[in-house]
């Protein structure tokens, strides 16, 4: 009786303790005293340290094959035939890197360094000297720069672009300056980007219609000028004895262009975003070695073509996702442009994301185009000789457009192929094709690393 | 087909002007796939180019509007 007694007394003082230390303080996380160590123990928390130092955020590498063909060539005047061939390959590759900062204000600054670099060869520039012995190809470079500023505190965004364009028979210098406000609630965002691009029209003229004398001798000697600026002088065989860059004359191009967007999101599954610009170009807005056959006037004797000097473009456009069930996402698209040349235009595109895992999504898509005919346009030798502005460049007239084809996304959590720093891998293909006949494909690809 | 499209497009415009709700942020986590992303794809920015090349129009999606190559 005597051991029960004490047993249960016992059991008891057990009980009480075990409530004691379940409604004791801890007095760790009971404020410091007044009296502070400098020491800093090992261990101690610092998730609210935000290191300020320049890292590389994201590293972009962007890569397409494309490949073309048609045959109503601009430079042969829209020519139908093999004369007027606008077989096109073209391999595109951009670099963009991504580095980001903190300043003393605890605001991120991206700062995003591009470099583009295109290769193609085009069949129809070989046709710049009529005998098609012109250089079919070439190479453009296109370095670009942009640094932007994000608010800590509301998401607000500020930044400037610098950009650079060269190749042959272009220059362009451009410059934006962005800038985004968020809504109190951060759902929608406003933002606005003012963008110059100043260029310089290289004056390649068509073969034929070089209005410098081509060809000079003198003794036993000739100097000729070709069609892309080239003084060649040769002996009286033919072979050349020296050669030297002549300096071509350019002409500008100015498009300054004010682009508004609003995004909004409505609810847990579906987001738009709205957008507008107001595009103005002056200067010369054509290009110098694209040809006009006239249908009154000797029909061997082209002109180059000629466009007004200034152009008003005003495109709308809408963009509705939708997160349809758990694995489908519906991407959708709507533009409609108008300008003051007479072009009125469409623009619809649908993508359908399917995610077969979480990491892994198929994405078919289609996008339809139709466009109507700019006042300056009429096909191959359907210009009159009092026309006013001509050009037979079949970008500028009514066709309708199909572009359809799939896209794959691979983002793993451990990185692509297990490459921890290869965050994401994505292939797309697409078939185009215009009811002008010109068909084309094109395969791009995009690698991102972190 | 153009009425068809002008129709859709009033239909995405009457959609989205309908309620907009406030959300947590634990509830935008579908929004905030990188699928439902309101951009083009990295991998979208040369076809971009090459539209514009081939087209008259341009603008309003973020890419080219004119100017900064030889095209329109």
């Amino acid at each position: 009786m005597k051991k029960k007694f004490l047993s249960v007394i016992g059991f008891a003082i057990l009980c009480r303790f075990q409530v004691y230390s379940q409604v004791r303080t801890d007095t760790a996380r009971l404020p410091k005293p007044a009296y502070t160590s400098l020491y800093t123990p090992v261990g101690q928390d610092t998730s609210n340290y935000n290191p300020r130092r320049l890292r590389i955020d994201e590293i972009d590498l962007v890569s397409s094959y494309y490949t073309q063909t048609g045959d109503h060539s601009a430079v042969m005047g829209g020519i139908p035939g093999p004369a007027g061939t606008q077989n096109v390959t073209d391999f595109s590759n951009g670099l963009n890197l991504n580095l980001v900062w903190l300043n003393q204000a605890n605001n991120k600054n991206t700062l995003s360094v591009g470099l583009g670099y295109d290769h193609h060869s085009s069949a129809s520039a070989a046709y710049v000297a009529l005998n098609g012995g012109g250089k079919p190809g070439g190479t453009r470079i296109y370095p670009s720069l942009d640094w932007t500023v994000e608010n800590a505190k509301t998401g607000g965004t500020f930044g400037i672009g610098l950009y650079y364009s060269g190749e042959y028979n272009y220059k362009s210098k451009g410059i934006d300056f962005h800038w985004s406000t968020k809504t109190n609630d951060k759902s929608g965002e406003f933002g606005v980007k003012l963008q110059g691009y100043f260029d310089q029209v290289t004056q390649i003229l068509p073969s034929e219609l070089i209005t410098t004398p081509a060809a000079s001798q003198g003794g036993s000697t000739y100097t000729i000028t070709t069609a892309s600026g080239v003084v060649e002088t040769l002996s009286s065989s033919g072979q050349v004895i020296s050669s030297s860059k002549n300096t071509l004359p350019t002409s500008p191009r100015t498009t300054l262009t004010a682009a508004f967007s609003y995004s909004q999101q409505i609810n847990s599954r579906l987001q738009v975003m709205f957008l507008g610009d107001i595009v103005a170009q002056s200067g010369d807005l054509g290009l110098p070695f694209h040809r006009v056959y006239f249908n009154d006037s000797d029909t061997s004797i082209a002109k180059v073509e000629k466009l007004p000097s200034s152009r008003v473009k005003v495109p709308v456009g809408v963009r509705l996702n939708y997160f349809l069930g758990d694995d489908i996402i519906l991407r959708t698209y709507y533009r409609y442009y108008i300008d003051n040349w007479g072009t009125r235009s469409n623009t619809a595109s649908i993508e359908v994301p399917y995610k077969v895992t979480p990491f892994f999504s198929v994405s078919p898509f289609y996008r339809y185009y139709d466009q109507t005919a700019a006042k300056y346009y009429a096909p191959y030798r359907e210009h009159s000789v009092t026309d006013t502005y001509y050009t037979s460049n079949e970008e500028y007239a009514k066709f309708n457009a199909g572009f359809y084809g799939v896209g794959f996304r691979i983002a793993p959590p451990n990185g692509v192929f297990g490459m921890h720093n290869f965050h994401e891998l994505e292939i797309r293909y697409g078939h185009y094709t215009q009811t002008t006949d010109l068909v084309s494909d094109v395969v791009s690809l995009s690698m991102g690393f972190k | 087909m153009k009425q068809l499209i002008k129709l859709s497009a009033c239909l995405l415009l009457i959609i989205s002007a309908t309620s907009c709700v406030h959300l947590k942020e634990y509830q935008k986590s579908r929004l905030n796939d990188s699928e439902m992303a309101l951009t083009n794809r990295k991998v979208e920015k040369n076809e971009l180019n090459f539209q514009s090349y081939r087209e008259a129009a341009s603008g309003a999606n973020a890419g080219k509007t004119g100017g900064g190559c030889g095209c329109n």
